[in-house]
């Protein structure tokens, strides 16, 4: 008992000495290109492998009325370019050993690569993905066979009780706003979208001046801007998308319960959260870690899993985007415990909002989220995620290094007060999936 | 084009080993216990992680997913700690911690900045020789595995026919049960099983620890040697029997009926590992075989199958580093409105194929190039070096094989592709489970039953 009681003193004395610790953060550099691309650059000359980002607002709350085109659109850049098809591509990458992948969110549609930094590598590869940046072929036939691809997964999506939740939750919280929609459509509108609202929307939104670029690694500053010229050299200057409509706040709750054959029912609770350079989002950043967002020792998991086994899974999360994105709190748990499970979920989040979170709590958040820091950045692919994100929401340059001490500056009335304006219980969405009652049998 | 992917793949090679040489050095310690240290010091953090030689393949009947839910109680105190002080203490030193069971090993990880790699060694040291193992804790936790269970397994119609298929398809291997642990089992399961088997696995002389960041070796094996050192090593540590898979003589073929909305095929044929593959390269060839199949997107079932329109997905699988021989997998998804018939067709031409044809120069050359790199990508996680080391040395590879991987990938030769495919790959070793979908609905999946009308399907 002594040895750890005596570590756990000289614990909170070496995390004195952290907090005053600088932990370097990466020196961020950032220009616009020729053609009006913003860029961001980190030089880590560690390893030899240069990553790079290209992201542009073109996420699925750009979609309009078909849902899921932005997705469809940033899925067939993988799938032939410049008349090369798909197969070509892909052998021009992995013959030079480069890992190119794409994907997009509700803000967001990216492409990535990987490659070993050597120009004989790096060329070709940076060749290929400007060919996709420059001239994506959304060939008819490539296009009808990824629809189909994507309507079966919206099908399999309705086998999984917790993607059933998901969906049902976005729609409850947004309504009208283009936040509502899944990224991947509906079967209706994929059926819907045709191979002129693909180009189009890559036309307006795959543009210089709509496009954020992250580069980190073994290049230097000069092979950057040379980079970025290579890539963005046939990518015309366009415009930037223009702002998103602001998320409605829900003036009351509602409980939404969908039966589904699982064992487990999938519990979602929420509502619109926080943005990105919210003036709350580090009070909320902190006040949610407490809550839900830092794995065994949060509060809910205390309750649910801890003192009751509930779920193996449980959290809570905001989950910030350029309006509010959602605060969500989520469990699952077997069928017959649900009404239990509920309140629970319930009652903790609405204790924790309307008694604040504790002293206690707050010290020992911030040591976790400070002492941490060096942590978030020990990576290059990390690092890249950063730039990304900070490049696309206009944060600033000192983001990182001022994480700290934002944090530190936080009192714990300023975080109560921020959760406490912020989160409502009463005006929560419940989703409930699964417990299929049997039904008499006709 | 050929000759450019030679020549690139030749500079590769060079290139690889004047750069990859991460300083890794290795201890041992008078009580048995291991330390394998890797120095990276772009950033100040560390990862520490404790690998145990136990997993659910050295498990019982009847007590399945054991090793599984000893290691959610390796959070429920000690006699020094409280339950869940273990994850506190991590935290407020600014740590992320987790660990993870397989069938070969049960690891456990804490994720800190590098001054605080002594709070992970003490506490793990701590739970090494002295978890507090009570029957109040227990009946909460295994509850939460049945959660979990329902969650990863009952519930996901693919995973319940993977774990079906390893049932089936293997008769005495240790491999055919779920390292979860089967339902009945965790029902039935006792704190004093949990506690024999705590006894038993967890010491000294039965764990590795794997340290990678910025610390420096010989300042890590002092820090071992002061918490671990003084930990007594366990006597009855013994190797599990071989239970070794008896020869398959013809094929075998489930069905799994559940509500689903897509059918799914899975295919396996029994291969050897790395620490079983006699000779050893038939190992490295299957690993380019199935990167031939599915190695990136220009790989043959995304090219020929996927992208021509024959599956909605395929995969290819096949682990080199496990324990003991285990499954060359394929699986897919059929087109919608295709049949599972299909899908098992059209995979079966391509298995055929590799027997037929050798692979191409070029496609050999795009796998080894991919190898070569993501060798060097690897490095930009130390959590993967450490893994990656921490899986070698418990399976009984031993770590410094890892070093070999990438030169043996590139020594293997179409010919050698062929002729596993060949060996291995044959009809009487072929086992087979298909998913079948029943309606979501319980009134049409009831009428399905009384053979009336189907409802959606």
């Amino acid at each position: 008992m002594a040895v750890i009681k005596m570590l756990r003193i000289v614990m909170l004395a070496g995390l004195a000495l952290l907090t005053g610790m600088a932990h370097a953060a990466p020196d961020i550099q950032h220009w616009k290109s020729a053609q009006g691309a913003q860029i961001y650059y980190v030089h880590a000359p560690g390893l030899p492998i240069v990553d790079v980002q290209i992201t542009f607002n073109a996420g699925s709350a750009r979609d309009e009325k078909l849902s899921g085109l932005s997705s469809l659109t940033n899925h067939m850049l993988g799938m032939g370019a410049g008349g090369l098809d798909a197969t070509k591509i892909a052998q021009r990458f992995e013959g030079v050993g480069a890992q190119f992948s794409q994907d997009s969110d509700r803000d967001m549609a990216w492409l990535k690569l990987r490659s070993l930094s050597q120009d004989k590598w790096l060329t070709p590869a940076l060749d290929t993905l400007a060919l996709i940046l420059s001239s994506p072929n959304f060939n008819s036939k490539d296009i009808e066979r990824e629809r189909k691809r994507y309507l079966s997964s919206l099908k399999r999506e309705k086998q999984n009780p917790g993607s059933v939740a998901k969906r049902i939750f976005y729609k409850a919280v947004y309504g009208e706003h283009p936040y509502a929609n899944m990224p991947n459509g509906t079967e209706e509108t994929i059926k819907a979208i045709r191979a002129a609202d693909l180009k189009q929307f890559f036309s307006r939104y795959y543009v210089a001046r709509n496009a954020t670029i992250a580069i980190v690694g073994d290049i230097s500053r000069k092979g950057a801007e040379a980079m970025v010229e290579r890539l963005m050299k046939q990518v015309p200057a366009g415009e930037e998308a223009p702002l998103l409509p602001k998320v409605k706040e829900l003036k009351s709750g509602q409980v939404i319960r969908v039966s589904h054959p699982s064992t487990q029912t999938h519990i979602l609770m929420g509502h619109p959260g926080n943005y990105r350079g919210d003036p709350d989002y580090f009070a909320m950043y902190v006040g949610n870690h407490a809550l839900g967002g830092s794995g065994l020792v949060s509060r809910l998991s205390d309750e649910v899993r801890e003192k009751r086994g509930l779920s193996y899974s449980v959290y809570s999360y905001f989950s910030p985007l350029a309006r509010k994105g959602v605060f969500m709190a989520g469990m699952q748990t077997k069928n017959d415990q649900v009404d239990e499970a509920v309140k629970v979920l319930r009652q903790t989040i609405k204790g924790y909002v309307d008694n604040g979170m504790t002293e206690k709590e707050l010290f020992a958040s911030r040591k976790n989220i400070t002492g941490g820091f060096p942590l978030r950045i020990d990576s290059n692919k990390k690092i890249l995620g950063y730039l990304a994100m900070i490049s696309f929401y206009k944060l600033p340059l000192s983001y990182l290094a001022d994480f700290n001490k934002k944090i530190d500056a936080l009192s714990l009335k300023e975080i109560q007060e921020a959760m406490r304006r912020r989160l409502h219980a009463q005006s929560m969405v419940t989703v409930i999936v699964g417990g299929e009652k049997t039904v008499a049998s006709q | 084009m050929r000759t450019i992917n030679v020549l690139v793949l030749a500079c590769l090679g060079l290139f690889v080993i004047s750069t990859a040489q991460a300083e890794v050095s290795e201890y041992k310690l008078d009580n048995g216990l291991k330390l394998i240290v890797v120095e990276d010091h772009r950033a100040p953090v560390v990862i520490s992680q404790v690998w145990y030689k136990v997993g659910s393949s050295y498990e019982l009947n009847g007590t399945t997913g054991v090793s599984h839910v000893l290691e959610h109680m390796m959070f429920k105190g000690t006699q020094k700690l409280e339950p869940g002080e273990f994850s506190r203490i991590i935290a407020a030193n600014g740590g992320r911690e987790n660990a993870f069971t397989s069938r070969d090993y049960t690891a456990y990880f804490q994720r800190l900045e590098k001054s605080r790699l002594k709070v992970s060694f003490e506490l793990e040291a701590d739970r090494m020789r002295g978890l507090q193992l009570t029957d109040e804790e227990f009946q909460k936790e295994v509850r939460v595995v049945m959660e979990e269970r329902r969650l990863r397994t009952e519930d996901k119609p693919e995973s319940y026919t993977y774990e079906q298929f390893n049932a089936v398809a293997q008769i005495t291997s240790p491999y055919r049960t779920p390292i979860i642990g089967w339902m009945k089992d965790l029902e039935s399961l006792t704190v004093d099983d949990l506690k024999v088997w705590y006894q038993r696995w967890y010491a000294p002389n039965n764990a590795t620890v794997v340290v990678a960041g910025d610390v420096k070796g010989k300042d890590v094996y002092q820090l071992a040697k002061q918490y671990f050192g003084p930990l007594k090593p366990s006597k009855d540590i013994q190797a599990p029997k071989p239970q070794t898979e008896p020869k398959q003589k013809g094929q075998r073929r489930i069905q799994v009926k559940m509500p689903a909305q897509l059918p799914y095929l899975l295919m396996g044929y029994p291969v050897p590992s790395l620490s079983g593959a006699n000779p050893e390269w038939e190992a490295y060839a299957l690993e380019v075989l199935a990167g031939v199949l599915d190695g990136g997107d220009s790989a043959r079932l995304p090219t020929r199958l996927v992208r021509q329109g024959l599956l909605t997905s395929a995969g290819a699988g096949y682990s080199l580093d496990s324990r003991l021989s285990g499954m060359f997998l394929l699986e897919a998804v059929p087109v919608q409105g295709g049949t599972i018939k299909k899908a098992e067709e059209v995979l079966m031409k391509e298995v055929q194929a590799l027997q037929d044809k050798m692979v191409t120069k070029a496609e050999l050359e795009r796998i080894k190039a991919q190898v070569v790199a993501s060798n060097v990508f690897e490095r930009d996680s130390i959590f993967y070096q450490a893994m990656q080391i921490g899986v070698y040395e418990t399976v009984g590879i031993g770590w410094k094989r890892l070093d070999e991987y990438v030169e043996k990938i590139q020594a293997v030769t179409p010919e050698q592709v062929q002729a596993v495919a060949r060996k291995y790959l044959v009809p009487d070793h072929l086992n087979v489970a298909e998913l079948v979908p029943l309606p979501m609905d319980s009134q049409s999946r009831r009428q399905q039953a009384a053979g009336g009308q189907h409802g959606r399907h």
